[in-house]
């Protein structure tokens, strides 16, 4: 009896209890849901995390990413202004703003993957198109700290030119351009960025090759500044020596040509008295110079004729 | 001894357990689950985040924590005070003493265009901290892509606007304050919830291919240091050495000088002293030299030869050959 009443009950408690399970569900803190009615949206969408009720069986959760998604673009071969060709590989983030919108738009992320590539790669193409390389390379027009060492004599406006627009304005331009098309989507994009430019293979090689002059420009412009550092240095050294060593001489001249005069002057002024003194200078001269030149090598012929051996004939001398 | 370890299902009996028995024995296993899935712990670097059906309520800090079981509240476990690196154009393979990093480049990371349109190769790490978990789990899906995709663009982005000498050189460490700054400000509007601690570069180099070139600059520039101090050196050499030879001469004539005049001085007082006297004495004084003279010459002179007008013919006897000969010996 007792048995009897308690299974219908059971059976009932049963299907409550499915009907509450399936009529709960959890949306969390990274999700959002849209409820569906035989596939038809119904009311707004839900983006406060906890537990929610719904219909069941009749009305499905659609949940959707609340977070900022990532969007990686391949990396596209494309021609610049100026014709050069680049590897751009782009990234973006974006988020679901309006996941009614998107749900009836695009059905899932994978679809509005799809889209988006369409969309940025199709703006950064023609971004990247309207411009020179260098304004999607540089994005201010910042003077460059110069090596003095390094670029000491190079032209720097050659080889780092002016920008008029800038990396940052021209992804700004794509950012904008990209957004207006995707918030049909219920997509919001919150930023797009280059990620990687790179020069294809053919024109990598030729850049390379101009770097490698370019070294081998300032390379030899080292070679030879020291060079001619060196020669001019031993220039200078030679000048220099030249002139210590004639300076010296001329110097030294004087001081003994000054000298010569002045010992000049004093004999002149001693042995010039007058005719008597002249002539006992020379007699007194001529004696020292007897002295001083006669050695024992030599032969003295004398006639004893001479004052000296003439007492050797005769005592008187006569 | 094998046989009696066999579990003899025949003699197994259930025990006798009543019912009331099996309620207690139920609750009793409830309360252990409960309790079992009501505990955690949290790591010292962790922070848990505590949801409840899905719906963020708390965080929980390290150590023992409650919460409510069976899925109706789900800890996550942020490792916030962490630090963690993120290598760029490499991969460290294994860090030890000898650090092993992956052979093979990473030139795609690594490879990027300067502002004159050069090409250098740039290494780098990033170190970071989650500082608030709620967004890094929460605002953006797979945070540490994005930090990648964050990071690769802004260090392109600085590079390219900086030549190849600043990046290779001077810039290096004005670059990764630079990189620093604009991660942050990044991670900032993407809401990542990083807190970006430094950035560091690594290896800085030219691309492979251009390197030698580059090699050969630094080479030219040492060439050009060293022609100029040997040169210096030369000058160093020659230059003071003669300027002291250049003294040493002028001082020598100065010396001369002195010297001649003092002479000059010194003869000339003797010769007016003498010829004073000389004077006084005119004949006397003139012999009187003249002798002394001969006194000295004569005493000197090797062989004396005195001739008479009038005895001419003794010439030839003497052996002059001879004579000559013995002196010259």
């Amino acid at each position: 009896m007792q048995s009897k009443k308690l299974i219908p009950i059971a059976v009932l408690a049963l299907i409550v209890l499915i009907i509450i399970f399936s009529s709960a569900f959890v949306v969390n803190e990274t999700e959002q849901v849209i409820i569906t009615q035989f596939g038809k949206p119904v009311g707004e969408a839900i983006t406060d995390p906890g537990i929610h009720f719904k219909l069941p069986i009749v009305q499905d959760a659609n949940r959707f990413d609340k977070r900022f998604l990532e969007w990686d673009g391949d990396a596209n071969q494309v021609p610049t202004k100026d014709k050069r060709f680049v590897w751009v590989d782009t990234y973006a983030r974006w988020r679901i703003s309006d996941p009614l919108l998107f749900f009836q738009r695009v059905r899932d992320e994978r679809g509005a993957q799809a889209r988006l590539d369409d969309i940025l790669d199709g703006e950064t193409r023609n971004a990247v198109a309207k411009h020179d390389l260098v304004e999607i390379v540089r994005s201010s027009n910042r003077k460059p700290v110069v090596d003095m060492d390094i670029m000491e004599g190079a032209d720097d406006s050659e080889v780092f030119p002016e920008i008029e627009i800038g990396r940052d304005k021209i992804t700004r331009e794509i950012l904008a351009a990209s957004s207006e098309r995707t918030k049909e989507l219920g997509v919001e994009l919150l930023d797009m960025r280059f990620k990687r430019i790179n020069y294809v293979e053919e024109v990598q090689r030729k850049i390379y090759e101009r770097m490698i002059t370019e070294r081998k420009r300032i390379a030899d412009k080292y070679r030879s500044e020291g060079q001619g550092e060196a020669s001019k240095i031993i220039g200078d050294k030679e000048r220099d020596l030249k002139q210590i060593q004639s300076e010296a001489y001329r110097e030294a001249q004087t001081i003994i040509g000054k000298a010569d005069a002045e010992a000049t002057a004093i004999y002149a002024r001693a042995y010039n008295q007058n005719a008597d003194s002249r002539e006992f200078y020379k007699f007194l001269k001529t004696m020292e110079t007897y002295k001083t030149t006669f050695s024992e090598k030599d032969w003295l012929i004398l006639s004893t004729d001479n004052d000296f051996y003439k007492f050797l004939e005769k005592q008187s001398g006569r | 001894m094998a046989q009696t370890d066999q579990f003899d299902l025949s003699n197994f009996k259930p025990p006798n357990i009543s019912g009331r028995n099996i309620m207690w024995i139920v609750i009793g296993i409830l309360i252990l689950l409960f309790v079992w899935q009501s505990w955690f712990t949290v790591n010292p670097e962790e922070v848990g985040i505590v949801l409840r059906f899905g719906k963020y309520t708390r965080q929980a800090p390290s150590g023992l924590n409650f919460k409510l079981p069976f899925g109706i509240e789900d800890v996550i476990k942020v490792p916030v005070e962490r630090q963690i690196k993120q290598e760029f154009g490499f991969r460290t393979v294994r860090a030890g003493v000898r650090t092993q990093y992956a052979p093979n480049r990473f030139q795609d990371e690594s490879l990027m265009l300067t502002g004159d349109l050069n090409a250098a190769q740039v290494e780098w790490i990033v170190q970071y901290r989650i500082s608030d978990p709620y967004k890094y789990l929460f605002k953006v899906r797979n945070a540490e892509t994005t930090f990648r995709d964050i990071t690769e663009a802004i260090m392109r982005e600085i590079v390219g606007d900086r030549t190849v000498n600043e990046v290779l050189t001077v810039g290096r460490q004005e670059i990764a304050l630079a990189v620093e700054v604009k991660i942050q400000e990044l991670c900032d509007s993407y809401e990542t919830g990083i807190k970006v601690d430094q950035v560091v570069l690594q290896d800085v180099n030219p691309p492979e291919e251009v390197k030698p070139s580059f090699n050969e600059v630094n080479e030219a520039q040492q060439e050009k240091e060293k022609l100029i101090n040997q040169a210096r050196s030369e000058y160093n050499k020659i230059i003071p050495k003669a300027k002291g030879e250049a003294q040493r001469q002028i001082e020598e004539a100065r010396g001369y000088a002195l010297e001649r005049v003092n002479n000059a001085k010194g003869d000339a007082e003797r010769f007016r002293a003498q010829y004073r006297e000389y004077a006084r004495a005119r004949e006397v004084t003139r012999q009187r030299i003249y002798l002394e003279t001969l006194n000295d010459v004569m005493s000197k002179v090797g062989r004396k030869l005195i001739t008479d007008d009038n005895a001419s013919g003794i010439l030839p006897l003497f052996n002059l050959e001879k004579g000559g000969l013995d002196n010259a010996k």
